[in-house]
């Protein structure tokens, strides 16, 4: 029985890790829009600031493919 | 020019705007709108809620108008109106998320007590040793007792809400209970003893958190939903400064501002005319459907619709205040007067919590009486509390609710009020409003059948030149989608436009010298309004009336056979009252009623014992829709209205109202019979628990068997819609 003294702590560490994942995604706002959400996985590129389509990096993106 | 700054929030350099979007539905118009906006410069975030249908955009304060974002959005093919938040929303928000934190923290608990307690249960029958048992329960302590202190403040805080206030709801037996559990646990762990109950306290709170967050979060939708609805009507005004036109949310309007209200356009504020005249259509405020004249001096009110001409109006209220002040006080009057309803919940809390608490003092008592230890009739005592199971009760109510208010959401129906579901199901008499609420909001060409279509779908495309309701009534009857060429608008008479060298004209019978043709219409149509079309030498005059929703005649048949009575108050004159009542088979209808004279009305049906869902649109209704029972409101209705209304239904049709009503019952039968699900299951295990054989194993599966029993049931609410379509 002296596997407890390891199995008993990581069980438990392993719980708390699960928990503190979940308050996290919480935090950072992950179950606002979970119907935008479950598409913006499939979604091929990222959106953000300064990336327009027509910037010279997206240019050398489509002619190296 | 408009002017949207009293939307936008500053913070250090970075200005925000939160918009209700209209026309998204899937993930390419996501991708669509937060593309097209990083496109402009100085755009520094654009997130999309798909759920909400919202929009945050934030941007380097100062280098973008505000405009210019609502632009890019309209130019991308979406429609985009800047709304402000209220405050309750962001609590709300705030609310749920707490709700989720307890949750998450909660089912952790449950996850690793659980394990340690089935060590517990399969040891005690093989070969556990004292010592194993004893750590493995306070470990389960050592989890139980901070996760229960964090996720049972919900539950705690109301219940010490209510015994302030000097009454019970459900959360008093449900901390008393948790409480218990805990205090006894540790006890026992202290013991030394064979059986303790963390794991009953931590799965308790577990469950019942999930059917809150549930709960809260499906009436955050239905409520965000509501406000983009209220959003959409874009509340503008065109504001004159000196020279210039400037569009500015109404909010933004001061006393002794100048407004411009062009043809076809909603005044926005209480004012007085200080140029122009014009014909002014009140039927939202007063039901009337005749039009008023407006000249210099006249008073006008917000919410009541610009007909014929440009009118400039000097603001008198802010439009905050911007309501008829009779109404408005009636209204406050009638809200205060409300009875209080009592939910079903709190209702069976007060019942339950005595007997139980009763039993398990008398448990108590009746162990002592028999020779048994103090320690022992306590720890059957406390067992008695755990297992009558505030679980299944707790669960009973809230389940139905997310299931019926979700599948109200989808036939068209949003509630405003928590408990609007429940007094939807007692209602037995419906009061209806005529004008905008039986009727469309629009009128429709009564004579469309005696025109050749040639002639109406040239009307139609022409009429789309306008901004004067009934012409824009007319493209809409005929279906124009192409408007023609040069037209011309003559303030106050009509628009004209040239086609193969014939002039076209529609307007008032003067303008297009249609008397003769008029004076047919007017006397087979006598209650209709007119418009006259002119093309070459033909003429023509098209009539119009207020039309029912397409489905009215069913919808109150149905009604009426279901066994609800109905009637009809309306503030509009008597004949066209009639007309409708006939029409519908309606036998007790009142015209030409104040709003002073719809409450009284209802308040001596409700004296007469009724329960009265009252359903309106207009600012003459807002008073009777707070003095009723419970009311509803079309998407149409103007904003008082709304605000008054306990459910707000979309769409053109009457069918939301009668969906509202047979889901609600259907929804209260379910509750009722969750409620007695739980007590029957009480009346099996209470006699266990008195008796002294309850073990946690017995308590947790008991615990999840009538939650899971409950929550099935629940599943049935929804039927009603299958049923129905």
């Amino acid at each position: 029985m002296e596997v407890l003294i390891y199995l008993v702590p990581l069980a438990l560490v392993l719980g708390l890790l699960g928990l503190a994942a979940f308050l996290w995604t919480l935090n950072s706002n992950q179950y606002d829009d979970l119907d935008g959400a479950a598409w913006r996985a499939i979604s091929d590129d990222e959106i953000g600031p300064g990336r327009r389509p027509n910037s010279p990096e997206d240019t050398l993106r489509s002619g190296a493919q | 020019m408009r002017d949207f700054s009293h939307f936008v929030k500053h913070n250090a350099g970075v200005a925000g705007m939160d918009l209700a979007l209209e026309g998204v539905s899937c993930a390419g118009c996501v991708a669509k709108i937060e593309r097209g906006l990083f496109e402009l410069h100085d755009v520094t975030k654009a997130r999309v809620n798909l759920t909400e249908r919202r929009l945050a955009v934030e941007w380097t304060d100062g280098a973008i108008d505000p405009a210019e974002i609502v632009d890019r959005i309209t130019q991308l093919g979406y429609r985009a109106h800047p709304y402000e938040a209220a405050g309750v929303e962001s609590v709300e928000a705030e609310e749920t998320r707490f709700l989720l934190r307890c949750l998450g923290v909660a089912a952790f608990a449950a996850m690793n007590v659980m394990l340690l307690s089935v060590s517990v249960w399969s040891g005690n029958v093989s070969d556990i040793s004292p010592e194993q048992r004893d750590f493995f329960h306070w470990l389960s302590a050592l989890i139980a007792l901070p996760a229960s202190a964090y996720a049972g403040q919900p539950f705690f805080r109301s219940a010490w809400r209510a015994l302030k206030a000097r009454h019970t709801n459900m959360d008093v037996p449900i901390s008393i209970g948790v409480i218990l559990a805990l205090g006894l646990s540790v006890f026992e762990t202290w013991h030394h003893a064979e059986h303790a109950y963390f794991d009953a306290s931590v799965m308790l709170l577990t469950f019942l958190l999930a059917g809150r967050y549930l709960d809260q979060s499906m009436r955050r939708r239905t409520a965000a939903i509501a406000t983009n609805l209220a959003a959409l009507r874009a509340d503008m005004a065109t504001k004159i400064i000196g020279d210039e036109l400037v569009e500015s949310p109404v909010a933004a309007i001061a006393p002794g501002d100048l407004v411009l209200v062009r043809p076809g356009e909603r005044i926005a504020v209480d004012g007085v005319v200080v140029g122009g005249t014009s014909e002014i259509d009140n039927s939202l405020v007063t039901g009337e459907t005749a039009y008023l004249a407006a000249r210099p001096g006249a008073a006008v009110f917000s919410g009541t619709l610009n007909v014929s001409g440009l009118l400039r109006i000097e603001a008198t209220k802010p439009a905050s205040g911007s309501l008829l002040d009779e109404i408005d006080k009636l209204l406050r009057k009638a809200t205060d007067e409300r009875t209080r309803y009592i939910r079903l919940a709190d209702r069976a809390a007060g019942l339950y919590a005595p007997v139980v608490h009763t039993t398990a003092l008398l448990t108590l008592f009746g162990w002592l009486a028999f020779g048994s230890s103090l320690h022992d009739s306590i720890v059957i005592a406390i067992s008695v509390l755990i297992i009558t199971c505030p679980c299944a009760l707790g669960l009973a109510i809230p389940a139905v609710q997310v299931v019926a208010v979700g599948a109200l959401f989808r036939a068209g129906v949003l509630l405003n009020r928590g408990d609007a579901l429940e007094r939807l199901a007692t209602v037995d008499t419906v009061v209806f409003d005529k004008t905008g609420t039986l009727t469309l909001p629009e009128p429709e060409v009564a004579n469309a059948a005696d025109i050749d279509a040639q002639t109406l779908q040239l009307a139609g495309r022409l009429a789309l030149g306008s901004r004067h309701p009934l012409a824009a009534a007319l493209a809409k009857a005929v279906g124009a989608r192409d408007p023609l060429p040069a037209v011309v608008e003559e303030a106050g008479r009509g628009v004209r436009s040239v086609v193969d060298g014939k002039p076209l004209k529609l307007g008032s019978p003067q303008f297009c010298d249609a008397h003769q043709q008029a004076a047919e219409v007017n006397a087979t149509w006598p209650d209709a309004s007119v418009i006259a079309f002119s093309h070459g030498k033909s003429r023509a005059v098209f009539a119009f009336r207020q039309r029912l929703r397409p489905d009215a005649t069913t919808i109150i048949g149905g009604l009426q056979r279901a066994g609800y009575r109905l009637a009809i108050l309306s503030g509009d004159r008597t004949e066209a009252v009639a007309d409708v009542a006939s029409s519908l088979s309606v036998e007790a209808w009142q015209a030409g009623l104040s709003p002073a004279d719809k409450i009284a009305h209802i308040e001596a049906m409700r004296r007469a014992g009724h329960r009265v869902l009252m359903v309106g649109d207009g600012l003459n209704d807002a008073p009777s829709l707070a003095a009723a029972d419970v009311s509803m409101s079309p998407v149409s209705a103007t904003h008082l209205a709304q605000a008054a209304a306990d459910a707000i239904f979309l769409g053109d049709n009457l069918a939301p109202v009668a969906t509202a009503l047979e889901l609600s019952r259907r929804a209260f039968r379910v509750m009722t019979q969750n409620l007695w699900l739980a007590v029957i299951y009480n009346a099996i295990a209470l006699p266990v628990a008195i008796a002294g054989f309850v073990t946690p194993l017995i308590a947790a599966a008991a615990m999840s068997g009538s939650s899971i029993l409950v929550t099935a049931n629940a599943l049935r609410a929804r039927a009603a819609r299958a049923a129905n379509s």
